[in-house]
């Protein structure tokens, strides 16, 4: 068993994990950060995909102790005091989502493209969503909604 | 309130009222819930052959293995279970795991239940089984003169013999449908507690029905109906039919927790996803079909050949008769047949999957039309029109016993052409051609059936041994006003994404005068307290027509008793909020006679769901929608690579209940016919192994490879479902095979295709 300590949307945890525990179960499991959905654990679908120091990733790719020191944002840190944020709010406004598990990921997939350009183009949108499954919607709410947002 | 300026909210884009607690990670999926203390955890143990004898299986090292509680084998099921019931019997007993011979790679062979999964994944492998590999039958067609094939039907509607003796033109293909999946992107889930002392399982599942799969589960676990007490969560990640068949662990993992006195949670992993949980059927169709030298189609003779993998698993082998009302597709043809075949093979069950059965009965269709079209010299779209049933024969009676509720083909059609702009594209993809470029334009016009008939399936018994007969489509709910004016509505279509609560919001808001965010509709079923049919479920697209019927039917109820209570109370403006308070806190003032309390139960039943009639004749659905495609396609000469240029989608569903929603449905459907189309595919090799066992083999399409959609409707109402709505969230899977597959033989001017058409598979054909 390993100490570690992470902040997970501004929250500080200091807890003991097996090495082999993934950082998808870790937060799922033991923080109770459902939110965070599993769809394949071998890397493709991206439900997982949560962000670490700034950066997108595959929390069903990376172990909890890896994430020690680290800074995690789920998709539960995105609304700020109980707000929306607007790509969320673009979200609902385009029908952007339908059985909604593949949705935390592509959202925070998407915050880490808003964060790294400006104004993506929505060719830069579609290929940043090439990256995440989802199977309910044909993407293109999808696209809409995070142009929407880029444009704004 | 806003309730008072809206002429109704039925209608209306209203923005989903699911959104909110998904978009903040606050969903309640099944992996999310803990609905029992001291859960244990499971993992399944799958064969490694399609077909082999299980000489010895010792799961001695595994009960030893840290954490963990006990073990379930495939002989503890047999034991203890019974085989699951099926539409036709089979030489097979099919039970929750393989005991002696397994049939499938990923059939369950035994069940670690452990502290944690990593501890029940680490004991799996301790399990030490010993096969004797036999030989398995992976080619429906090469099997179909075998005891593979088991149950071979003729049916015959007219003369199709006189018929093709005075065509101009037969034609006799034959097209192969592989089977595919929609891989919903939460897998399956169960959370298994048996009750000794009741003797008693409760199961948490993510299933989306039929219920009809309870009594299936029931009967295998040797329960009545009231012992198995299955309930749904609030949010399911997506199913597209897939979660049907997750019964099958409801009982593994009850007989799990019934043995080991521990409840159990599985949760399945995408490569147990892929190889054992659920798939389209794959079909292989021989149809032959007789023109007239001006195109009209005077007959059609299908010969099928359909694989439903190794054991035929309720529903199956509805496949094959879903359609069966629509053998004629949107066309007056009068002579239709057909031989259908039900062969087992080596390969994972077939079950429900997003269109069942009409991708494969219109990529065999809607492909001869094409070819009739070009062997003929005539335009697609004018074949299609001389054939189309006309806007005044509805309701309109198929050959094959389908009621056509109601619509308008050639103005559907219309629309398509002229929103494809269709003559320039055709005029433009000759001219193309000409310089080298491969474009081609495919059209495909689809009768989209809704709301099953529950008696379809007995169609593959002989008139005379259906034993009981079997029918409609019924739908139940409850609707509740609390003391306080609080409006609860129970509403057992377990929706995996379709946005059934803010629909039936409208629905109620509607009726009883409130805004639709003042009705709570819970769609978290629960058999135990929810108002159910063996029809209740999320499939064949029936929540609009009988998932709102009842939901209306039930409102209306209480509306009535609230107008009452107002015309007895002397004052008909008296709020919702006193009214409620009145009938709970004070029933003496209510109208003599009157039952207190304000709860309504209602149930709706689609009209016109007879039995399979002595003639095999049934209507298998009670609504049907139209849908009209035009895609143009280019393909790439050195490559192979599909390009979707443009992708047209003209539908009537009858009333829309929601156009954004209505929207979302079509483009989603269509996602999952390009994939059919273009890309998905599940391989076996020549032993029976699984090839595409990941999401990097299996290959959905991803937001580059989709077109983006335009988009047209028509709303002609049903006369058979209370608010006139039609199912329409599989139309577009049905047609989209079929319209790429008429483009890419457009463009490169072959036949010889088969789905997916991938790049490999298309250069193939160029280069042959």
């Amino acid at each position: 068993m390993i100490p570690i300590e992470v902040r997970v949307n501004g929250r500080r945890y200091a807890e003991t994990v097996e090495p082999r525990l993934l950082l998808s179960d870790f937060l799922r499991s033991r923080l109770a950060l459902t939110g965070t959905h599993v769809g394949c654990e071998h890397g493709v679908c991206g439900a997982c995909t949560v962000r670490l120091d700034g950066v997108a990733v595959r929390s069903c790719l990376l172990l909890a102790v890896q994430v020690d020191g680290a800074e995690v944002i789920t998709v539960e840190g995105l609304a700020r005091d109980g707000k929306l944020t607007r790509l969320q709010q673009a979200f609902h406004q385009h029908h952007a989502l339908q059985c909604g598990f593949c949705t935390p990921g592509i959202l925070i997939a998407a915050e880490d493209l808003l964060s790294r350009e400006a104004r993506p183009s929505r060719e830069d949108i579609v290929d940043m969503l090439s990256g995440q499954l989802c199977r309910c919607t044909g993407y293109t709410s999808i696209v809409n909604a995070i142009a929407e947002v880029a444009e704004a | 309130m806003g309730a008072k300026l809206a002429e109704t909210w039925v209608g209306r884009s209203v923005l989903r009222l699911e959104d909110e607690a998904l978009l903040r990670g606050e969903g309640r999926f099944i992996d999310d819930l803990d609905p029992v203390a001291g859960t244990r955890h499971a993992a399944v143990l799958r064969s490694p052959f399609a077909h082999a004898r299980i000489v010895r299986l010792d799961p001695s090292a595994a009960l030893n293995a840290p954490g963990v509680v006990g073990v379930l084998t495939g002989e503890d099921v047999v034991a203890m279970s019974r085989p699951f019931p099926a539409g036709i019997e089979s030489p097979v007993p099919h039970f929750a795991a393989a005991h002696g011979t397994v049939r499938y790679v990923g059939e369950p062979v035994a069940v670690v239940v452990a502290r944690d999964r990593y501890l029940a994944e680490d004991a799996i492998e301790l399990i030490e089984v010993e096969y004797e590999p036999l030989e398995p039958v992976l080619d429906a067609v090469a099997a179909v003169a075998t005891e593979a094939c088991v149950s071979d039907r003729v049916f015959d509607y007219g003369d199709v013999a006189e018929a093709l003796a005075r065509a101009d033109l037969v034609l006799r293909e034959r097209f192969r449908f592989p089977r595919w999946s929609c891989t919903p992107v939460e897998c399956y889930g169960v959370v298994a507690d048996w009750d000794a002392a009741a003797g008693s399982l409760t199961a948490w599942a993510n299933f989306q029905g039929p219920f009809t799969l309870h009594s299936v589960a029931a009967a295998a676990l040797g329960l009545s109906g009231s012992k198995l007490r299955l309930i749904t969560p609030t949010d399911s990640g997506g199913s597209f039919g897939i979660k049907s068949a997750v019964f099958s662990y409801v009982v593994l993992m009850g007989l799990a927790s019934r043995k080991l006195g521990v409840p159990v949670r599985w949760i399945e992993d995408r490569l147990e996803h892929l190889a054992a949980s659920s798939g389209s059927t794959a079909r292989t169709t021989e149809l032959e079909a007789g023109f007239t030298a001006d195109g009209e189609l005077i007959a059609l003779r299908y010969d099928v050949v359909e694989d439903v993998g190794a054991y035929v698993r309720a529903p199956e082998p509805a496949t094959l008769y879903r359609m069966h009302g629509s053998l004629s597709g949107a066309y007056r043809v009068q002579n239709v047949s057909a031989r259908n075949r039900v062969v087992l093979t080596n390969t994972c069950p077939s079950g429900l999957n997003r269109g069942f059965g009409g991708p494969q009965l219109y990529l065999a269709l809607e492909r001869t039309m094409a070819i009739a079209a070009r062997r003929l010299g005539l335009d697609p779209a004018e074949v299609a029109r001389r054939n189309l049933v006309s806007s005044e024969d509805f309701p309109y009676a198929t050959p094959s016993g389908g009621i056509y509720d109601s619509g308008d083909y050639e103005a559907c059609l219309d629309d398509a052409l002229e929103l494809a702009g269709y003559e320039e594209r055709r005029a433009e993809a000759v001219s193309a051609r000409a310089r080298g470029r491969l474009v081609g334009v495919g059209l495909a016009c689809v009768v989209e059936p809704s709301i099953s008939n529950m008696g379809y399936v007995t169609l593959a018994e002989p008139a005379g041994e259906r034993g009981l007969p079997k029918s409609g489509n019924a739908e139940g709910c409850t609707i509740s006003i609390s003391p306080l004016g609080g409006i609860t509505v129970q509403l057992p279509t377990t929706p995996q994404g379709q946005g059934h609560r803010t629909v039936a919001a409208q629905v109620v808001a509607d009726i009883l005068g409130v805004a639709p965010q003042e009705v709570e509709v819970l769609t978290a079923s629960d058999t135990s307290t929810f108002p159910w049919t063996v029809a209740s479920g999320n499939y064949s697209s029936r929540f609009s027509g009988v998932g709102v019927g009842a939901v209306a039917l039930a409102a209306n109820k209480l509306a009535q008793k609230i107008a009452e209570i107002r015309h007895h109370l002397g004052d008909d403006s008296i709020s919702l909020r006193r009214v409620a308070g009145t009938a709970h806190w004070n029933p003496e003032s209510l109208p003599p006679d009157m039952e207190p309390g304000l709860q309504a139960t209602a149930y709706f039943a689609a009209p016109n769901l007879h039995p399979p009639d002595d003639q095999d004749r049934v209507a298998s659905s009670a609504a049907h929608g139209f849908v009209v495609d035009v895609a143009v396609v280019e393909v790439d000469r050195e490559t192979g690579q599909v390009r979707v240029l443009d992708y047209v989608s003209v539908h009537d569903a009858g009333r829309l209940l929601n156009p954004l929603l209505a929207e979302g449905q079509v483009r989603g459907g269509l996602a999952h016919g390009v994939g059919a189309a273009l890309f998905e595919r599940v391989v076996y090799d020549e032993e029976g192994n699984l090839l595409t066992s990941s999401f990097m083999d299996y290959l959905c399409p991803t937001a580059a490879d989709l077109p983006r959609p335009r988009i047209g409707h028509r709303e002609t109402p049903s006369p058979f479902t209370p608010l006139g709505a039609k199912g329409l969230g599989e139309g577009t899977t049905m047609s989209a095979p079929a319209a790429l597959a008429n483009a890419v033989a457009d463009a490169i001017g072959r036949d010889d295709l088969e789905l997916p058409l991938t790049a490999p598979r298309v250069w193939e054909v160029l280069s042959r």
